[in-house]
């Protein structure tokens, strides 16, 4: 029962997630994307806009793009989760193990597939139970998980690679059906799923509730531990998800996998327009930000640009986002 | 010192056209990497090699910056690639995330680049991006870190873990002089690294030539800071110590700081990798450091040079053989007061 009620006794919060606002933020959004391309066109002409260079990106928005959506989840959600790129090298590392990966031999490759998502997964469970019943700040616990897994990884790992010997694995998501990457199919796939449950179910409703205001939740009748916990696993889930993407990548798993993904993803979602404080998220903001943050990359791969250089610019674009999204927000209200 | 020299010299010989190669190449880039650049290289060449050519692209990829060594490999690529007007040198952004290199390898395959000359963060983990650039015939060189599979590269250029081992070794031999009784330690880099574990062996393998062994060991991880305490500890550890090889020059910062906090002046230290900070200090030569192995941050600048002579269908002018060989594993000489001079141009600023 709470949950048709729920949606209904909370509708301006939710309203205003993906409501008018949404769209204004979105217009902000494609007018810095189109004026990236537009740099990338007057800069590096048809090297830039080539069907492979525009697949290249994608590939690269992929693995880090699957993260963001589920962080997307997190922060509308009221939490902030720092442990992402630990998971994915956790998951990536458990996955091919040679005990998995004789596993996989006998039962096929799915086995690797299934071991990198279930240990994502259950790292999000105890990210979440920790916060959601431990009463631990989100910034600390999952501190320490990004310190524990990342060091379980290596230990694991005993800090080698670990080549994934299953050809066919590799040949499975190496694959390009229609010519479009199999990872990229796996990236619009996640966001489809994931601006379907944000915006379309009472799961989604719930999140803005949490994240708006957890005690008004509490007393709308959400158990708001609960969908906490179920948030932070479904961050753990697309973590899996993106070893998974990583290790047919780089054919490899190593504890080295995602270093620095957090600040990646929790960037790509901010200036995607989902507050920080949370109760408002979009899952299309999130996909223009990762986007946006990979076309940058691209651009000044293109045009023979230094690290340095790449950084300023990052900081910049951070600044001038959120800068530009308060402007419209107070405009708006 | 001639000892040395010898004894190294006798053991590549072993490997007949590859040491040949490595003479060559490690005169080459001492005079040539410099960042003034005289074009040294050229007086070397008795053949047209270094004449301008046909336009070679290349695409460069390594890791981020992050230690003075990684700085100074694409700084010393840049500046070999500049030396001749003929190649357009592409680099990307320096990355820890195999993701992004894995996309840097693929933009430079969509330009269709002639050669890619690629330090990989993990080198099994860019084996697969690399194969499909070589499927695509583009020329692929790898350096120091090895791709897992003989089909992604045309050709390695790699440092000498083991032989850094071996020359640290063999020169407290030299200095022992037959004295079975000295204490010798070593500050390891990060232990579970198979470079760690190769400079380890060939340290141990050289000191049991002359009777020695390692007395005291620890592992720091070739940062400054790690250095420091790794070194505070060992030598709390061992109240007397004869020699001592530290792997790394950058790690080495922290080695000497802890050296110098506890006041200790008995022994003879032994570098890694060859930084000027260390070399300068050898030069002046009032501090324990007496010499220092070096681990060429040069191998980059040699992949390039490598990627136009393969573009250019030219061989390396110093051997018989035609075509460019497959593996180049650069020397690691000891650099002690006598010849600093030779190498201190050559080295990296940590």
């Amino acid at each position: 029962m709470s949950a048709t009620d729920t949606s209904t006794t909370l509708p301006s919060t939710a309203g205003r997630g993906g409501g008018s606002l949404g769209v204004a933020r979105n217009l902000g959004l494609v007018i810095a994307l189109v004026l990236l391309c537009v740099v990338g066109i007057i800069t590096s002409g048809d090297r830039f806009a080539s069907t492979d260079n525009m697949l290249t990106i994608l590939r690269l928005a992929a693995v880090i793009g699957v993260v963001s959506i589920g962080m997307t989840f997190v922060i509308t959600g009221g939490g902030i989760d720092l442990s992402v790129g630990a998971i994915v090298a956790l998951s990536s590392v458990w996955a091919t193990t040679t005990g998995t990966q004789s596993m996989a031999d006998d039962f096929g490759w799915i086995v690797m597939v299934f071991s990198a998502v279930i240990v994502g997964t259950a790292c999000g469970v105890v990210n979440g139970v920790l916060i959601a019943y431990g009463k631990i700040v989100p910034f600390i616990a999952t501190l320490a998980m990004l310190a524990s897994a990342r060091g379980l990884a290596e230990i694991i790992a005993d800090r080698k690679t670990q080549i994934i010997t299953d050809q066919g694995f590799t040949d499975f998501f190496g694959a390009e059906p229609l010519g479009i990457p199999m990872i990229v199919i796996i990236f619009a796939l996640v966001t489809l799923v994931g601006w379907f449950l944000l915006n379309r179910t009472t799961f989604g409703r719930r999140t803005f509730a949490v994240g708006g205001n957890p005690e008004a939740a509490r007393l709308a009748g959400i158990k708001v531990q609960r969908h906490t916990v179920y948030l932070y696993a479904l961050l753990g889930t697309t973590c899996g998800i993106a070893a998974v993407m990583l290790m047919s990548r780089t054919t490899t798993g190593s504890s080295t996998h995602g270093l620095g993904y957090e600040l990646d993803a929790i960037a790509a979602v901010v200036i995607g327009g989902t507050l920080l404080s949370g109760g408002r998220g979009t899952v299309i903001g999130t996909l223009f930000g990762v986007i946006i943050f990979t076309t940058l990359t691209n651009v000044f791969t293109l045009n023979n640009l230094s690290t340095s250089a790449q950084a300023v610019a990052k900081g910049v674009i951070i600044v001038v986002a959120v800068l530009l999204q308060q402007r419209i927000a107070d405009r708006k209200t | 010192m001639s000892t040395i020299h010898h004894r190294r010299r006798r053991g590549l010989a072993l490997i007949g056209a590859i040491a040949a190669a490595t003479l060559v190449l490690s005169a080459c880039t001492n005079g040539s990497s410099s960042d003034d650049g005289a074009n040294s290289t050229v007086d070397k060449s008795n053949t047209d090699n270094d004449k301008s050519g046909d336009k070679v692209v290349i695409g460069f990829s390594a890791p981020a910056a992050d230690h003075g060594w990684m700085g100074a490999i694409t700084k010393n690529a840049v500046a070999q690639a500049k030396q001749y007007d003929d190649i357009d040198l592409k680099v990307a952004e320096g990355t820890n995330d195999v993701n992004l290199q894995i996309s840097q390898v693929e933009t430079f395959i969509n330009d269709k680049v002639d050669a890619i000359v690629l330090l990989p963060f993990d080198g099994a983990a860019m084996t697969a991006v690399a194969r499909k650039a070589m499927d695509a015939g583009i020329i692929v060189i790898n350096v120091d870190r090895e791709f897992d599979s003989p089909f992604a590269a045309r050709t390695t250029v790699l440092g000498d873990n083991y032989g850094m081992g071996v020359s640290a070794g063999t020169y407290v031999c030299d200095k022992a002089n037959g004295d079975k009784n000295k204490v010798v330690a070593e500050i390891a880099g990060i232990d579970s690294l198979p470079l760690t574990q190769d400079r380890s062996r060939g340290f141990k393998d050289a000191l049991t030539k002359c009777g020695l062994k390692v007395n005291n060991r620890v592992a720091a991880e070739f940062t400054v800071e790690s250095g420091e305490k790794a070194a505070s500890n060992l030598l709390q550890a061992a109240p007397k110590i004869d020699y001592l090889w530290n792997h790394d020059d950058d790690q080495g910062v922290g080695v000497l700081a802890a050296i110098k906090n506890a006041n200790r002046k008995e022994f003879v230290m032994i570098g890694g990798a060859g930084s000027a900070n260390v070399m300068r200090a050898i030069k002046a030569d009032n501090t324990v450091l007496k010499a220092t192995v070096i681990y060429p941050s040069t191998q980059a600048a040699d992949a390039i040079k490598l990627a136009r002579l393969l573009v250019q269908k030219k061989s390396m002018s110093d051997l018989s053989e035609i075509e460019v060989p497959r593996e180049l594993k650069l020397s690691a000489p000891v650099v002690t007061k006598d010849n600093v001079d030779t190498y201190l141009k050559s080295a990296f600023e940590s």
